[in-house]
């Protein structure tokens, strides 16, 4: 099978999500195709051939990422190598691009896939559902298949190696929308929150805005991103984005600290996919000690400075 | 203005979420709908917003059966005008917004308004589908909008944070958390939802390209271990050497 990956960037650098992406298509791909735009060096698109890419193609001319723009490319490229699969990362651009590609290509497409393809009868997708409280086996009987890929779900493998870089040469749609502000830079470079490895998140339990020093030193000290409860930003304790649960953000980090937070099912339903998960509550009656992996009964307000303490002494040695 | 509202339902997110007939059936027993609260909280009620400022009308439109016409006549109940239901189980989002852009196409909506995804799939599918098949452009996880005249901007999520947006409409967008605020429908709303108007469609033909073959639970999470405040280093030594998370 032939497969064909988008691949995005931020400020210069392949962003780690389309990593994953690639080296998601090479395990059920004989051919990986990257196509990207503007933006990358040529070295940095010739590496992709560690995660398993032949061939890149890159439109130098198309440096934003609006949504029609992107899809009359990504769509040129899948008809003219005769691409049968076409995969995105489940990210902010794969979000505005894989369904109008799936569309245009007349195509079944699986978003948020967890897991690779099943091809023992068909192409079968497994993804979460009903926000992580269950999945679901999904298959696509297109003959060309979209899967976008949940960021930090599988990870990246860098076997080595290297891909052809070639310029995109047909003709691409012009972008309807003028971004009149970029985007502001996010605070502290931490990740964003759907690609955070790692993630400190916090509740009503700290009480107060002006308490939030001890959550970002946390965060700091192991490279997290901060993260929190709906109440929190509700109130405006923290920005918006910064919501994590059902009606927030969905979050499959590898860790998990949650400190103040009761685990409420909404909650929960944002981050139980967390491969590890800690918690740090007063009430040893909390609901969210049964999500955990470690719990410590007590008060944030003492464990968390003695938290990052320990993670501070840990990098230090 | 004229505002087409997508509105799906989705469970009560305190379901308990379970399956029937070998796991390839979501049991609906006991199941309470709510409206996809992506769609209520931030589209619909943005939308009403607008139409409250600067005049026009607001639809608001489902895929699915009769049995979703309660969670219709609440969104009529929080002020939308007038209702769509293409008469057809929602089984696919390709499906879904192709019968979506059928009925929109015909209508000349200035504005497509979606939920960014729904609470039972999550999956984003719907709104750069719709926009994919009018050709419009799509404002992906939107979080602002104003209009002035035909020209709207808008503020959207993006990786390297928020961005300032102008597009000119006919578009589509999909809403995130910060566009509005939930509202409560009140007892006027709820008595004059009964009376507006909700028109029934049968759906057009269209392909549908997935299916789901079968659902599976979590499987149970491990006891917890639980350790003292003051056992941080160990903390730290579990999450390294056990965990292997840092
Ligand atoms: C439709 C709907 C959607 C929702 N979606 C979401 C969602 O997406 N995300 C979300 O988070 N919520 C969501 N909620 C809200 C959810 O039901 C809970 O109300 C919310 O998660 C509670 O937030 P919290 O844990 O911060 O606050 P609380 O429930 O007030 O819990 C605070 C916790 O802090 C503990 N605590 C207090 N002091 C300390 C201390 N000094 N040290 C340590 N612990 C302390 C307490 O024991 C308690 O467990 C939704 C609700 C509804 C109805």
């Amino acid at each position: 099978m032939k497969a064909l990956v988008f691949a995005d960037s931020k400020d210069g650098s392949i962003v780690k999500s389309s990593f994953e992406a690639i080296s998601y298509a090479s395990k059920f791909a004989s051919e990986v195709t990257v196509v990207t735009y503007a933006g990358v060096s040529d070295d940095q698109l010739s590496a992709l051939g560690a995660y398993g890419a032949q061939k890149v193609i890159k439109a130098s001319s198309l440096s934003d990422n609006d949504s029609q723009a992107l899809t009359s490319l990504v769509c040129s490229v899948a008809q003219s190598e005769g691409s049968e699969a076409v995969v995105f990362s489940q990210d902010f651009t794969g979000k505005a691009v894989a369904g109008r590609v799936a569309v245009k290509l007349n195509a079944g497409l699986v978003s948020g896939a967890i897991d690779y393809p099943d091809t023992s009868s068909g192409f079968t997708v497994k993804k979460m559902a009903f926000s992580g409280k269950a999945f679901a086996h999904v298959k696509i009987t297109s003959p060309i298949k979209v899967v976008s890929v949940l960021p930090n779900a599988l990870g990246a493998e860098n076997k080595g190696g290297s891909a052809s870089v070639t310029e995109f040469s047909g003709q691409i749609e012009g972008s309807k929308v003028k971004i009149t502000q970029s985007a502001q830079a996010s605070s502290g470079g931490a990740a964003p929150l759907p690609e955070a490895e790692l993630v400190v998140s916090a509740g009503r339990g700290l009480k107060g805005p002006e308490n939030w020093g001890i959550v970002e030193d946390l965060a700091n000290a192991l490279g997290a991103t901060t993260a929190c409860s709906r109440p929190v930003a509700d109130i405006g304790w923290r920005p918006h984005h910064e919501h994590v649960g059902q009606t927030g953000v969905a979050i499959r980090p590898n860790l998990y600290i949650a400190a103040g937070i009761s685990g409420a099912i909404q909650h929960l339903a944002g981050v139980n996919g967390s491969k590890v998960i800690v918690v740090i509550n007063t009430d040893p009656e909390a609901p969210f000690f049964k999500a955990a992996d470690y719990g410590i009964v007590g008060d944030a307000f003492d464990v968390l400075p003695k938290l990052t303490e320990a993670v501070k002494k840990f990098k230090a040695s | 203005m004229k505002f087409l509202v997508c509105i799906s339902k989705a469970p009560d997110t305190t379901s308990k979420i379970d399956f029937t007939d070998n796991a390839t059936k979501f049991n609906e027993a006991g199941i309470q709908y709510i409206i996809n609260p992506y769609d209520e909280w931030y589209a619909l009620v943005r939308a009403l917003e607008l139409k409250e400022s600067s005049g026009g009308e607001v639809t608001i439109i489902t895929v699915g059966p009769q049995a979703d016409e309660p969670v219709m006549r609440k969104a009529l109940a929080i002020g939308a005008d007038k209702a769509v239901r293409i008469n057809a189980e929602a089984t696919d989002s390709g499906f879904v917004a192709n019968q979506i852009a059928d009925y929109a196409a015909k209508e000349n909506f200035d504005i497509v308004l979606c939920g960014k995804e729904t609470i039972n799939y999550n999956s984003s599918q719907v709104p750069a589908m719709i926009a994919a098949h009018l050709d419009y452009p799509l404002i992906s996880l939107a979080t602002k909008l104003d209009i002035n005249g035909s020209t709207a901007t808008l503020q959207r999520d993006g990786a390297g944070g928020e961005e300032t947006v102008e597009v000119q409409t006919p578009f589509v967008l999909s809403a995130a958390k910060g566009m509005a605020e939930q509202r409560i429908p009140n007892m006027k709303g709820i008595m004059a939802a009964r009376t507006k108007p909700l028109e029934v469609i049968e759906p057009t033909g269209s392909d549908v390209h997935t299916q789901v073959v079968s659902y599976e639970m979590p499987s149970g999470k491990a006891e917890c271990k639980y350790l003292e405040p003051d056992q941080m280093d160990q903390l730290v030594e579990l999450l390294h050497t056990e965990a292997k998370v840092i």
